[in-house]
């Protein structure tokens, strides 16, 4: 059993008296591609940055690939970080800014690595274009190039493909499945609920506080929502109808079909069968979905907020 | 609500300014009392008519008439006699090293002279590199000799008029005998524009890159604080040698400043000079948050440096409070340097406490920068 990649406990970050991450634990394994997940403001971006030693930990302890948090500088050598916003230089060429972070991780010869990076993501047509020019597909792509040139053990992504196509966004993600075969292990933050059953495992954190955690089976268990689809031209009417009803917590529109989603299986079935009876929309049992689990979750720390 | 101007919209920004801008405390403050500070200060420590100037007196006999003379001068107010009874050589390296503005001698057969009914002689030599510090106490210095002396010989002053040509009072404005004034601005000018370029670009070294995002990214790399400094400060050091070449040049073309010092002893003291400014901009990009902040700092440092340096005016005519808070300045060590050396040809062991002064300064903005630099994002 080899030690996993991350292994953090009871991580607290206080910003100003008040608490951004509260005693969040995480394990991701080598060669792992672990989903971090959570609404805006979750504390997703301050965990990560407290695990690659951009912020210090109040509370809390661990270790990244063996080494303790407070050995910042042997963790920065060996992970690979890609900022939530671009954050190399756009008046420097995608050359010059890869040629720089070559430099500060001390590569050598700067040059051939440069080359190799280039070649090994498609940036070499591009190679004399300034970073402030580029699309945001390619600033992804360029960031990309920039925290794996230095063959990190462990890549944190903070949210890489927001803003990015989805063409841009399927490459990005055949890249990183790519290089976890290969033995990296990946911890990537997102909202997209598509990427989020691209990782082995996923980890839901909200105000703070981490609420789930394991493979999407597992969350979807752990959620133990029963999910209902309800179709038909008088949908908006039986919405109406069950907000608020026995068993329902969750009502969502998903195009022409409404979602309900509830805790209480025979409650909802019930409330169900009620607004089908009243409004004549067609009603079937179906599978739960991630973003079902995770509208739940983010409804469930709302009220822990209260 | 008009499409293309209305009240409320423009109320609605005004709120969001002032909003802003009691947020941001700093900038606050410095609105209201830098100008408040600096009318103050400057108002108070200014004079273009210095007095009470230091002066050195080389008198090898100490009789009546020369204490007379001596107490005359005082009585005007422009001359204050710290060095009293020192000898030539000693007369020689104060005024070289700046330590006093004049060298009174009072020849040893004065008073033999002045007894016997010659005409006896006075030689002040005043440092004239700041053409000002001397003007107004020479212009008094005739009258007011030769006023004492004839009083201490018990003559009336109605017929003082008719004896005045009894004393010769000789003038020696040293270093700037016309009394050029670029001869004393050119050097300092070569001070005022490294200050004024070099701090405010490395002002501006960290806090452009938290501004654009930049800083994120290369903390999370592994590069130290001091690697960051160094990486800073030092490209900067090739702009001010482009600089001083470009002012040099100019001090011998445009305005034919002498050089009469050692020219490798000058760059010397120039790029300890340009090291301690970088480190303080460096310094100031470490506390500000924002470009702004970092501008404003620079600036308020800027103005009180120009001032109380010696660079618009002379530096021992202000009181000694001003002077001391000119002597924190590395401009004021460098100004004393660059003159000395460029007017006076001041060697090693006449700049060494100028020199020690700027390597001090280089130290102390080192750790100020590296205590201060945020190796995290806390």
């Amino acid at each position: 059993m080899t030690e996993p990649a991350i292994d953090v406990s009871g991580l607290v970050k206080r910003f100003d008296g008040r608490t951004v991450v509260d005693h969040v634990s995480m394990r991701v394994e080598q060669g792992e591609i672990a989903g971090f997940l959570g609404p805006n403001g979750s504390g997703k971006t301050t965990t990560i940055r407290v695990m690659c030693g951009l912020l210090t930990a109040d509370e809390g302890h661990g270790r990244v690939l063996g080494h303790d948090l407070r050995k910042r500088h042997l963790i920065k050598r060996e992970i690979g970080y890609m900022t939530q916003r671009f954050s190399l230089y756009e008046d420097l060429t995608i050359a010059e800014n890869l040629a720089f972070v070559a430099g500060l991780y001390g590569l050598n010869p700067v040059q051939s690595f440069v080359r190799d990076t280039l070649a090994d993501l498609g940036l070499t047509a591009r190679r004399d274009q300034l970073a402030g020019t580029l699309s945001g597909g390619w600033k992804q792509r360029l960031a990309l190039a920039a925290c794996v040139m230095h063959n990190p053990r462990l890549l944190l992504l903070d949210e890489p493909t927001a803003g990015v196509d989805p063409k841009a966004r399927r490459e990005f993600w055949d890249e990183i499945h790519l290089r976890a075969e290969n033995g990296l292990t990946v911890l990537v933050s997102t909202h997209y609920m598509d990427e989020a059953e691209r990782c082995h495992r996923i980890n839901y954190i909200s105000y703070g506080r981490l609420v789930a955690s394991g493979t999407v089976a597992d969350v979807l268990a752990k959620a133990g929502l029963t999910t209902w689809v309800l179709e038909g031209p008088n949908t908006p009417d039986a919405a109406k109808l069950l907000a608020g009803k026995p068993g329902v917590d969750e009502v969502t529109h998903f195009g022409t079909t409404l979602h309900v989603v509830g805790r209480d299986a025979a409650a909802l079935k019930r409330s169900v069968a009620d607004a089908v009876q009243a409004t004549g929309v067609q009603g079937q049992p179906a599978d739960t979905t991630l973003e079902d689990a995770f509208i739940r979750f983010m409804a469930d720390g709302q009220d822990n907020m209260q | 609500m008009s499409r293309y101007f209305s009240i409320r919209r423009l109320t609605a920004l005004w709120k969001k300014e002032f909003i802003q801008m009691r947020r941001d405390r700093v900038t606050f403050a410095m609105m209201l009392g830098v100008p408040l500070m600096q009318l103050i200060l400057f108002g108070f420590a200014i004079n273009n008519d210095p007095k009470n100037l230091p002066a050195a007196l080389v008198a090898p006999t100490q009789d009546h008439y020369t204490r007379a003379i001596v107490s005359a001068l005082e009585l005007t107010g422009y001359y204050r006699f710290d060095h009293v009874a020192v000898s030539a050589t000693e007369a020689e390296a104060l005024i070289e090293r700046g330590t006093v503005a004049f060298v009174v001698t009072i020849p040893s057969d004065f008073g033999l002279r002045v007894d016997r009914g010659d005409r006896p002689t006075l030689l002040i030599e005043a440092d004239a590199t700041d053409p000002a510090v001397a003007s107004g106490a020479i212009s008094t210095l005739g009258t007011v000799a030769s006023d004492a002396l004839l009083h201490e010989m018990g003559i009336a002053s109605q017929a003082a008029e008719t004896a005045r040509s009894h004393l010769n009072v000789i003038v020696h404005r040293r270093y700037n005998p016309e009394g050029i004034t670029q001869y004393n601005i050119v050097p300092g000018l070569l001070g005022v524009i490294l200050q004024m370029t070099m701090v405010m670009m490395t002002s501006m070294a960290l806090t452009r890159e938290t501004e654009r995002g930049t800083m994120e990214n290369l903390l999370a790399m592994p590069v130290t604080a001091a690697e960051i400094m160094l990486g800073k400060v030092l490209p900067y050091l090739g702009v001010g040698a482009v600089q001083v070449i470009v002012v040099l040049g100019a001090a011998k073309l445009l305005f034919n400043v002498p050089f009469v010092g050692d020219l490798g002893l000058l760059l010397l003291g120039v790029l300890v000079f340009v090291l301690s400014l970088v480190l303080l901009g460096y310094s100031i990009s470490t506390v500000s948050r924002s470009q702004m902040q970092a501008m404003q700092l620079t600036f308020f440092f800027f103005l009180p440096s120009i001032m109380l340096s010696g660079f618009m005016f002379p530096f021992r005519g202000m009181p000694v409070w001003a002077q001391w808070i000119g002597e924190l300045m590395p401009l004021t060590h460098f100004l004393r340097m660059i003159r000395a050396v460029m007017l006076k040809g001041a060697g090693p062991a006449n700049i060494h406490p100028q020199m020690t002064a700027l390597i001090v300064f280089v130290i102390i903005f080192a750790l100020i920068a590296l205590a201060r630099f945020r190796r995290t994002l806390d």
